[in-house]
């Protein structure tokens, strides 16, 4: 059996078996290593990636389940514009500490302002609290994301 | 704001943001093996039988007899085996390595290997230990005086919790055999401890090692000795495949084996005479764990901080860490004074309360100042900001005001606000600096005029990478893209020592600064140029002797005061944090994004240790919170109003101005919380974390 789906924008088929870990087969078989292994049990967020527009734990999803699914991971996200803004707006607050919650964290910032342009503080935090930073205390992260949310108007 | 100050974008932004960045379990090497630990499912017991399955091909087991150097990790004292030997001493003590090509067949070989344990008693509680790893004891004036002539004796005793670290990228590392040589790569914070542990477990020259940090996903403590351990086992493990191996924890592995904060007892007896505080008798016990590592430093930090921020003219500090059938701790960011803090200030609130006033009053008055003596007889030769920071807090918090208003509350929903002074002593503990580090950095001149920083401290998210090029683009003048560090690798830098105490930046940061200095001087375009600096203890420090804990256990302070408020629901018995304020002053910040970012994130972890990370061990040792679903860390709601300020205070020794940050901010988070909860609940307490659990306790006594 052959799990086809589509990743970072391209077409894709796996040959991995339908019970193994979408987090284990992105960075293996595909070399999405941008998707990092935090817990394997979806309580850090570190390995969050877009399936269908929302954002999911790649180690709590099944390879079965993302047959005829649209799955993006930072390697994908990073080549659009709406990265570039939420890459200013991180470093202009030096939200990068550590690094390892980061993608996930970028990609959870692009769920809140695809679903709310103009999210409020409580949104944002709601909006990443399934991702878990142990470095920066999360205010410069919610920072970043309300600066993207001004600087890119119309983006989202 | 100094000039200095101006945040930047940070070196290691872009690998980082945009998912390059390569950490340890990123990198794939040929012919590479993957390594799982077996480790013991008994707390104490002498291993009689391990039974193994038959191997397939290119699978292999690697244990203590596969150790060609000496069995034994080099921390300070080499008590922890690289493989256990025939005993177990806590439950996750490693026994063997399964190695093989297929992690997954490494998984199922490890769960068909049978160990037949002979199960001895553990101790577990350190009140029933019988071994004292370390005993210090200190005095200043007379202590037994201030007793014997007190009109009334304060005793209580505090209690504190194990604090796991929750780094989010877990323990990992890989070794791999090279032309005769050795070379582990991972994630850690010290590459020359990793490298004098390996070259005595696999018994080689230190010349034959090569240690490489990756880029590492956090540490605060946890891989200051922990990755010399584990790199010992990858390494014999990779000499004896003669492959590379890679090791990678994986979260409850990491969480239940692997070094954490001490949980500590402080009793303290204070005398009063005339409604003044004579003196301190205090005694401090530490868990240890099973082995040694690091618990004689945690100890010694531990019991220099144990009078708080106060001036007590007599003083009797003794503290003993012992050995229990646990898991061994070790450092955790603040290194032992989180636990002794804690026990300070809520003695003086409780103090403060018998005597009718309020713990800030009390505080105030002992507070100590330029000048006045250390609980070690040294001396704070700095200006001490603490009253400007009270200042600041009170405008920001309308602490003074508030406190009163919550005393005496009735009805579902209760406020209380609490309040912490304290300090981190900048670097080493005593002499270590000067005797044993030794630190040795460099910066290389190239002939295209770029300018490379070598030196063996890791940025492990801190902003190392940053602070450094800012030090020495801005001393040699010159531009910040031209500055460059790499990460770590023996083979290239010196030993700058390792990447802790707040250490890095206070003190390799100086030589760097000296190093840019000279090059400056000496610079000639379009040449190759080396200068080397090496660490001089300032002038001023009052020689620190160990024997007796005289003289400056630190050359300076970092100094903060935190406020916490918080609103506790009765009925549930959930406490909601209405906000947590701390001013910090950590000398002039190398840039103010990376200081905030470290003031912010290491306040939210202490404010975690005093309300929500509880984790414990069952009657067997096993322990119970191995996992982020039982061992809760605050996410981006837990504390939404969380404000930290800067008070510029320049060091006048630290580059630019800089002095010790990292540790500061974890510090005094859990007396601020928990003398919150005392004035939203109207009782005594006494330990951390402060839990839900705790509260409805103290609201069934109360109803009771």
């Amino acid at each position: 059996m052959m799990i086809n789906f589509i990743l970072n924008g391209q077409k894709v088929v796996s040959t991995a078996k339908a019970n193994e870990r979408l987090l284990d087969i992105l960075r293996t078989e595909f070399a999405c290593t941008g998707v990092k292994c935090g817990c394997k049990e979806g309580e850090c967020g570190a390995c969050s990636v877009i399936i269908d527009g929302k954002l999911v734990n790649s180690c709590m999803v099944a390879m079965g389940y993302v047959e005829s699914c649209t799955v993006m991971t930072i390697e994908g996200y990073r080549k659009t514009e709406r990265f570039a803004v939420l890459d200013t707006s991180y470093a202009s607050v030096s939200a990068v500490q550590c690094g390892f919650c980061t993608p996930g964290m970028v990609l959870a910032s692009e769920c809140i302002l695809a679903k709310n342009p103009n999210p409020t503080e409580a949104e944002i935090r709601e909006g990443i609290s399934g991702n878990l930073c142990r470095c920066t205390g999360y205010n410069a992260i919610v920072q970043a994301i309300s600066i993207a949310a001004k600087e890119g108007k119309g983006l989202w | 704001m100094e000039n200095i100050s101006g945040s930047i974008k940070k070196k290691d932004h872009e690998a980082k943001i945009n998912g390059s960045a390569l950490y340890v379990d990123d990198h794939l090497m040929d012919g590479m093996l993957y390594g799982r630990m077996l480790h013991s499912a008994k707390a104490k017991a002498r291993i009689t039988k391990i039974i193994l399955p038959e191997l397939p091909e290119g699978y292999l087991i690697v244990d203590k007899n596969d150790v060609t150097g000496v069995n034994r990790v080099a921390i300070i004292i080499h008590d922890t085996p690289v493989y256990a030997e025939d005993t177990v001493e806590y439950v996750g003590e490693p026994i063997l390595m399964v190695v093989g090509p297929d992690d997954q067949v490494v998984e199922t070989i490890l769960h068909k290997i049978v160990v037949v344990y002979e199960e001895k008693i553990p101790v577990l509680d350190m009140l029933t230990s019988d071994t004292v790893f370390f005993d210090y004891n200190y005095t200043k004036g007379d202590m037994d005086k201030a007793l014997a002539e007190a009109d009334r004796v304060f005793i209580e005793t505090f209690q504190t919790g194990y604090q796991e670290q929750a780094y989010l990228e877990t323990q990992g590392l890989i070794a791999y055999p090279q032309d005769g040589r050795m070379t582990v790569r991972g994630s850690m914070q010290c590459p020359y401890y990793v490298h004098s542990a390996v070259a005595n477990a696999i018994g080689c020259e230190g010349k034959d090692v090569q240690i490489i940090q990756d880029v590492t996903g956090g540490g605060f403590g946890g891989k200051e000795a922990f990755p010399s351990i584990l790199a010992c086992q990858v390494a014999v493990a990779a000499k004896k495949a003669n492959k590379p191996v890679k090791v990678i924890f994986d979260r409850r592995e990491d969480m239940e084996f692997t070094s954490k904060r001490h949980p500590s007892l402080s009793t303290y007896k204070v005398a009063i005479k005339n409604g003044e505080i004579t003196g301190m008798d205090i005694d401090v016990l530490f868990n240890s764990g099973a082995y040694t590592t690091l618990s004689a430093v945690v100890l010694q930090r531990g019991l220099i901080c144990a009078n708080g921020v106060y001036r007590i003219d007599n003083l009797r500090v003794g503290g003993r860490a012992v050995k229990t059938n646990t898991v061994p701790c070790g450092a955790y960011r603040g290194f032992g004074a989180p636990q002794t803090f804690f026990a300070v200030e809520m003695i003086m609130d409780h103090i403060a309360k018998e005597m009718g006033l309020d713990s800030l009053e009390l505080k105030e008055k002992y507070m100590v100042k330029q000048g006045d003596s250390t609980s070690t007889s040294g001396k704070y030769h700095f200006h001490v900001p603490l009253p400007e920071m009270i200042q600041r807090i009170d405008e920001l918090t309308d602490y003074r005001a508030k406190r009163k208003q919550y005393q005496q509350q009735i009805g579902r929903y209760r406020k209380g606000i609490g309040l912490s002074m304290f300090f981190h002593g900048c670097g080493f503990t005593g002499s270590g600096e000067r005797d044993i580090i030794k630190a040795v950095a460099k910066i290389r001149k190239n002939p295209d005029n770029t300018v490379e920083i070598l030196a063996s401290n890791a940025d492990i998210g801190q902003g190392l990478k940053t602070t450094f090029c800012k030090i020495v683009a801005d001393t040699l003048g010159i531009s910040y893209d031209r500055v460059y560090i790499d990460n770590p690798d023996t083979d290239r830098v010196p030993d700058s020592g390792p990447t802790v105490a707040s250490r890095s930046l206070m003190t390799v940061g100086g030589l760097l600064q000296r190093a840019a200095e000279k090059l400056k001087k000496e610079w000639q375009e379009g040449k190759e140029q080396v200068i080397e600096e090496h660490f001089v203890e300032p002038d001023f420090v009052i020689p620190f002797n160990l024997k007796d804990f005289s003289g400056d256990a630190y050359p300076t302070y970092s100094w903060s005061v935190n406020a916490i408020e918080v609103e506790v629901d009765t009925l549930t018995a959930t406490t909601k944090i209405l906000g947590a304020w701390g001013i910090f002053d950590v000398g002039v910040p190398i840039d103010m994004n990376i200081v905030m970012g470290q003031m912010e994130g290491g306040f939210l972890q202490g404010i975690g240790y005093a309300s929500m990370e509880q984790m414990d061990y069952n009657a067997k040792g096993i322990i119970r919170n191995n996992s982020f679903s039982d061992y809760i860390i605050p996410t981006a709601v837990d504390v939404p109003n969380l404000v930290a300020e800067i008070m510029n205070n320049p060091y006048t020794h630290g580059p630019y101005g800089a002095k010790g940050a990292g540790e500061l901010p974890l510090v005094g988070a859990a007396p601020a919380y928990v003398e919150a909860m005392e004035n939203a609940l109207g009782a005594n307490l006494n330990k951390v974390p402060f839990t839900p659990e705790d509260v409805m306790k103290i609201l069934q006594g109360v109803n009771t």
